[in-house]
């Protein structure tokens, strides 16, 4: 009777009546030799678990450094069309690390989102908020136009149709004063993301709504997150290489 | 004149002599020989006759075999996808695309094997549909294989993952897209999603690892994982024996039938 047995079973080794147990002996020394052995079997193998695991999820903690590259001078940009720029998201892997941005100078009686130093010239980014495939801007019909599954965003950027959950992704632009190092230059900064009202967030990626209740269940991830507010945000580097 | 010695007949055997051997039965006797060899020492005809000799029921018919086809699907992908990965170079810079080309246009055979690749990846989830229809419609994943259809339902997924991450390796305008809609699209889950994406990229956009991520996760990691689960997924089938086709009414023990008098 498996209850009666547990009832009588000691937790002394000695009154159990095994041979060659101590006395005040509560864990059999086979006992112990188990336990070591799975132990040290368990210490190994995370010994190189463990160094794996964090190697394949580093990415997700790593932080991206900022970086600004020149697009262009003053001349380059209007107010009324977009001028298609090659920027660099990924340095290093040719082709597959560029990606296109549509910049026009700042329109007041349009833009009439707040206006500060990082948004001179509106860049918006060419993927789509749906699942990021390259929109395309159709100069006739001044909309923004995705190949993939048909989303439309209008001049600004804000959804005309079809299903993207959020306005065109944007970034920082920045033009630096007279006397100031770069000056005459417009440079190109960091991703934010856009709500419907054009309020900045930290960069999302396509399919993660900013809008109500979007914006808790996407929060911004770890490699991106702690972009610095408008305020902080590092001053760009002096041009290199180009004199003025 | 005599024939040489050595091309005579030879000499019938002596009484109670064994009778020579022809080269081929020489050879019959030397294979027998290192069988039992191993046999002996390892005693694996037991668990071959185990596996491969078994009672199945009455009525089984064709589509008792998509479960092999899925198979046999599989050790294709397996086979073709080790002789790509001689040529193929997972580097983002162009070389990923110029070596499929050079597989596609200079290897000898490469655009054959390659094409078995391609195309034996949609034919196996093909059949493993197929099979997975015949297993619900026959019931056979009842008491007790519930857990070999679970086990199933594993490798159907990470057969869908081998499918999501060998669609980047060629590494055109196709598969970059692709691959960054696939991203987005597990990018939508609550919560877990912007997370989910960094782990699949390899950091917050399409990096310069992210190719070479994709390329262990489709050869290394997911095939280990597939193979182990394979395994397991037939010892179960051997264990449990095949379930009989639906139609087929099982025959009752006369027993039952028999009016017990009370």
């Amino acid at each position: 009777m498996p209850a009666d047995r547990h009832k009588q079973s000691s937790k002394y080794t000695a009154d159990r009546g095994m041979p060659g147990a101590f006395e005040g002996e509560t864990v059999t020394r086979r006992r112990f030799m188990e336990g070591v052995t799975h132990g040290a079997g368990g210490i190994a193998a995370a010994a190189f678990t463990l160094p794996a695991l964090g190697f394949a999820l580093g990415p997700i903690f790593k932080r991206q450094p900022f970086q600004w590259q020149i697009i262009g001078t003053a001349a380059d940009f209007t107010e009324q069309a977009y001028v298609t720029k090659v920027i660099t998201i990924v340095e290093g892997i040719g082709e597959a690390g560029k990606s296109i941005a549509y910049v026009r100078k700042r329109d007041p009686q349009l833009d009439k989102e707040p206006h500060d130093q990082w948004n001179n010239y509106i860049a918006l980014s060419s993927r789509c908020m749906h699942l990021g495939c390259p929109v395309r801007y159709v100069e006739a019909a001044e909309r923004f136009i995705c190949p993939c599954h048909g989303g439309v965003y209008n001049f600004r950027g804000e959804v005309a149709g079809g299903p993207p959950v959020r306005p065109l992704d944007r970034f920082y632009t920045y033009v630096p004063p007279a006397g100031h190092p770069g000056h005459g230059y417009i440079y190109l900064g960091p991703r934010y993301s856009v709500n419907s009202e054009l309020e900045r967030f930290s960069p999302r990626d396509p399919g993660q709504p900013l809008d109500g209740i979007g914006q808790f269940l996407y929060p911004s991830r770890f490699s991106t997150a702690v972009r610095p507010s408008i305020n902080n945000l590092p001053l760009p580097p002096t041009v290199p290489g180009v004199g003025s | 004149m005599p024939l040489p010695k050595l091309l005579g007949r030879p000499a019938p055997p002596a009484p109670g002599e064994p009778a020579a051997m022809n080269p081929v039965q020489a050879g019959q006797e030397a294979g027998i020989t290192v069988v039992d060899w191993i046999d002996e020492r390892t005693q694996l005809s037991q668990g071959l006759r185990w596996l491969m000799f078994r009672k199945v029921p009455k009525g089984i018919n064709w589509a008792y075999t998509l479960g092999s086809a899925t198979l046999f699907a599989f050790l294709n992908q397996a086979v073709t996808g080790v002789f790509l990965a001689m040529y193929y170079r997972p580097d983002v810079n162009g070389g990923a695309y110029e070596s499929i080309r050079n597989i596609n246009d200079n290897v000898f055979l490469g655009q054959f094997v390659h094409g078995m690749h391609k195309w034996g990846a949609s034919v196996m989830i093909v059949l493993i549909f197929l099979h997975m229809a015949r297993v619900f419609f026959f019931g056979a994943y009842k008491y007790p294989r519930e857990l070999t259809w679970i086990i199933g339902v594993v490798l159907l997924i990470l057969t869908l993952a081998m499918g999501f991450t060998g669609y980047l390796l060629p590494f055109d305008q196709r598969s970059y897209w692709a691959t960054i809609v696939g991203v987005n699209i597990n990018n939508t889950a609550p919560f877990l999603g912007p997370y989910i994406g960094d782990f699949l990229r390899g950091g917050p956009e399409f990096g310069a690892t992210t190719l070479s991520r994709f390329y262990a996760i489709h050869m290394m990691l997911i095939p280990g994982l597939m193979a182990a689960l394979i395994g397991f997924h037939l010892y179960l089938v051997t264990k449990l024996g095949i379930s009989a086709p639906p139609w087929l009414k099982a025959h009752e023990p006369e027993a039952v039938h028999e009016v017990v008098e009370v």
